[in-house]
């Protein structure tokens, strides 16, 4: 990896006797889109506000492409910030909002306003270049708020929920053309949000949060389908957890009883779970339909629930209850509430989580 | 109906009040002295346009003036502390603003009689270092401490509101956009703040404008305010026609100058 764009070493806060940060590392590379996800509470924000220098922290460090930054205010960082509720400045039209940057920097007037006028034509807007914030929707103030951050050409791009205000059909447009955005100017961007979808469709990588700890950095594809901690598997996506205890390096013993293959080598000190994704589930009606290979267990259907594309189904089984998605595709089997049938995965499917 | 009461209230103590001193600034007086309302006149608006009266609106306006920019400057800050302090501490602070009220304004202005006068703590100190006693009571700074003294509340509440309603994000949204603190204050801060600014100038101007007690306590009645000169005229002077029209004028200027501020703040938000 190059040099970090932004390196976090033992960063903690607290406020007052609130420990909001119990020790953050993390370093986020140059051009990356990094998203930290978690619940509300669980210092996402403040990580990302002690980034852009709104707080400082109680212990650690911030380097911003090697030099250190912990401590200076945010108007001596090359960073710039689209807030949550935008924060565009109501006494101001989009062009002088989005020239602001540009005039503290002391840009002299002609520069500032080739820039605007590119930023505004970026994000669309060069047409409500006198408007007030408040006479925008809040798909266009978003916008706004987008280049006047983008406009500074900052090394660091902060994100906090930018979509968070938005109806679901424009949050959908926005993570697309944020995602082309970011490829386009190749910026590094650190996204705080609480929409896992959101993160698993826009980052490279992802950071999961509770607690004020960093649990799991990982691509999204590690994150959904490798989730190391029961926290996270939880988090993100639908997920079905059951209690087993380590038997061998390649072996997992169900509560039920029954050994099944699991690859224990990540297994840390705690409690364990198999952790099984709704979709690599399998149903079928006898113990001869199943795959050489695969794993298997017997169980009855308790619930089914139509979904247009798919069929969820909630299977009890001796080691715990499995959450099922199959395809609604001619040809598939469905099963009533009641049939008694044979519950299939990949072995390299279930992930052993630790809590 | 449940407004009645509150009716009842400004017909008796505003509506038939105004009405009596419109009708007498258009009544005459005699030569004795009396107040006619025998003829419709408008000598007493006439009259307005005397030097002397020119002198006293011109210095009172320049107290009024200079003590609504010594309340904002004083002001200004302390509505900022208190509005970024904690809740608890917060409320505690606009208590001791507001303890002044709960004690008469005449004492009050009485006992400032006693600290600006010569066997105040100033004039004391001055005579044990064995000069002359140092005295502010009688001069326009008397007049201007009083006046300041007086009003900060009604600047410090106002101001108080609108920082407190600050949408805090939009500093640090300027100090993201690379401006230091000050400028983050000047650029957002004090234009988002504006409606207090004008708010709490008018609740100190207006009566700064028109006072009587401070002046008559603190400045010794030499240089004549307009406030006093109005009392003149219904008293001693026996002229309350020109005290009447003086004042009508000057609800005229203020009502005015309300109207101005009603419009600049509709512009905002």
């Amino acid at each position: 990896m190059t040099k970090a764009a932004v390196e976090l070493s033992g960063v903690t806060k607290h406020f007052g006797e609130v420990v909001a940060l119990k020790g953050i590392d993390l370093a986020i590379a140059d051009g990356e889109f990094f998203s930290l996800l978690g619940p509300s509470g669980c210092g996402k924000t403040t990580t990302l506000r002690l980034i852009a220098g709104f707080e400082f922290p109680t212990s650690g460090s911030i380097q911003i492409h090697g030099k250190e930054m912990a401590l200076e205010p945010p108007d001596a960082r090359p960073i710039n910030t689209v807030f949550q509720s935008y924060a565009l400045f109501p006494h101001m039209n989009v062009e002088r909002n989005v020239g602001f940057g540009l005039q503290m920097k002391k840009v002299n007037s002609n520069e500032i306003a080739t820039r605007v006028g590119r930023a505004l034509d970026m994000v669309q807007l060069s047409h409500r270049a006198n408007a007030k914030p408040d006479q925008l929707s809040g798909g266009m103030q978003q916008r706004v708020a987008l280049a006047r951050a983008l406009v500074n050409e900052p090394e660091v791009l902060l994100l906090d929920e930018p979509l968070g205000a938005l109806d679901l059909k424009l949050r959908q447009q926005m993570q697309i053309e944020l995602k082309e955005l970011q490829e386009r100017v190749g910026i590094t961007f650190i996204y705080v949000t609480h929409d896992q979808e959101e993160a698993l469709t826009m980052s490279d990588r992802i950071g999961v949060m509770d607690k004020g700890e960093l649990l799991q950095v990982g691509t999204p594809k590690e994150i959904y389908e490798s989730p190391t901690s029961r926290f996270v598997a939880d988090f993100i996506g639908d997920i079905s957890l059951l209690a087993v205890s380590v038997v061998s390096p390649t072996e997992v013993r169900l509560s039920g009883g029954g050994n099944v293959p699991a690859d224990t080598s990540n297994a840390g000190d705690g409690s364990h779970w198999l952790a099984l994704r709704p979709e690599s589930l399998h149903l079928v009606s006898a113990a001869a339909d199943v795959p050489d290979g695969m794993v298997r267990i017997p169980g009855k259907v308790r619930h089914r629930v139509y979904y247009g594309d798919s069929y969820f189904y909630d299977v009890e089984t001796t080691a715990g209850s499995l959450d099922v998605r199959q395809e609604n595709r001619p040809g598939l089997p469905t099963f009533d509430a009641g049939t008694e049938l044979m519950v299939w995965w990949n072995p390299a499917a279930g992930s052993l989580v630790t809590a | 109906m449940l407004g009645l009461p509150a009716y009842v209230y400004l017909v008796v103590f505003f509506a038939v009040p105004f009405f009596i001193v419109f009708v007498t600034s258009f009544a005459r007086r005699s030569a004795t002295g009396a107040t006619k309302y025998d003829e419709f006149s408008t000598s007493a608006y006439v009259k307005l346009l005397d030097p002397l009266v020119g002198t006293i609106v011109w210095r009172s306006f320049w107290i009024a003036t200079i003590t609504t920019a010594v309340c904002l400057l004083f002001a200004y800050p302390f509505a900022y502390y208190i509005a970024t302090r904690r809740p608890a501490v917060r409320n505690a602070l606009l208590v001791l603003v507001m303890i002044p009220f709960w004690s008469n304004f005449l004492v009050r202005t009485y006992a400032w009689r006693f600290i600006l006068g010569s066997d105040g703590p100033l004039g004391t100190l001055t005579e044990a270092m064995g000069r002359e006693p140092f005295r502010l009571l009688f001069t326009p700074a008397a007049i201007l401490i009083g006046l300041v003294y007086g009003f900060l509340p009604f600047m410090v509440l106002p101001l108080y509101a609108a920082i407190e309603r600050l949408d805090w994000r939009l500093v640090e949204a300027a100090r993201d956009l690379y401006a230091d603190g000050w400028t983050a204050f000047r650029k957002v801060t004090l234009p988002l703040t504006r409606s207090g600014i004008i708010a709490g100038s008018l609740l100190v101007f207006v009566p700064s404008f028109g006072a009587y007690v401070t002046p008559a306590i603190l400045g010794g009645g030499k240089d004549l305010l307009l406030g006093s000169y109005i009392v003149t005229q219904f008293g001693q002077a026996r002229n309350r026609p020109l005290g009447s029209a003086l004042s009508i004028v000057i609800m005229a200027v203020m009502l005015v100058a309300l109207m101005i501020r009603n419009r600049s703040g509709a512009e905002e938000i």
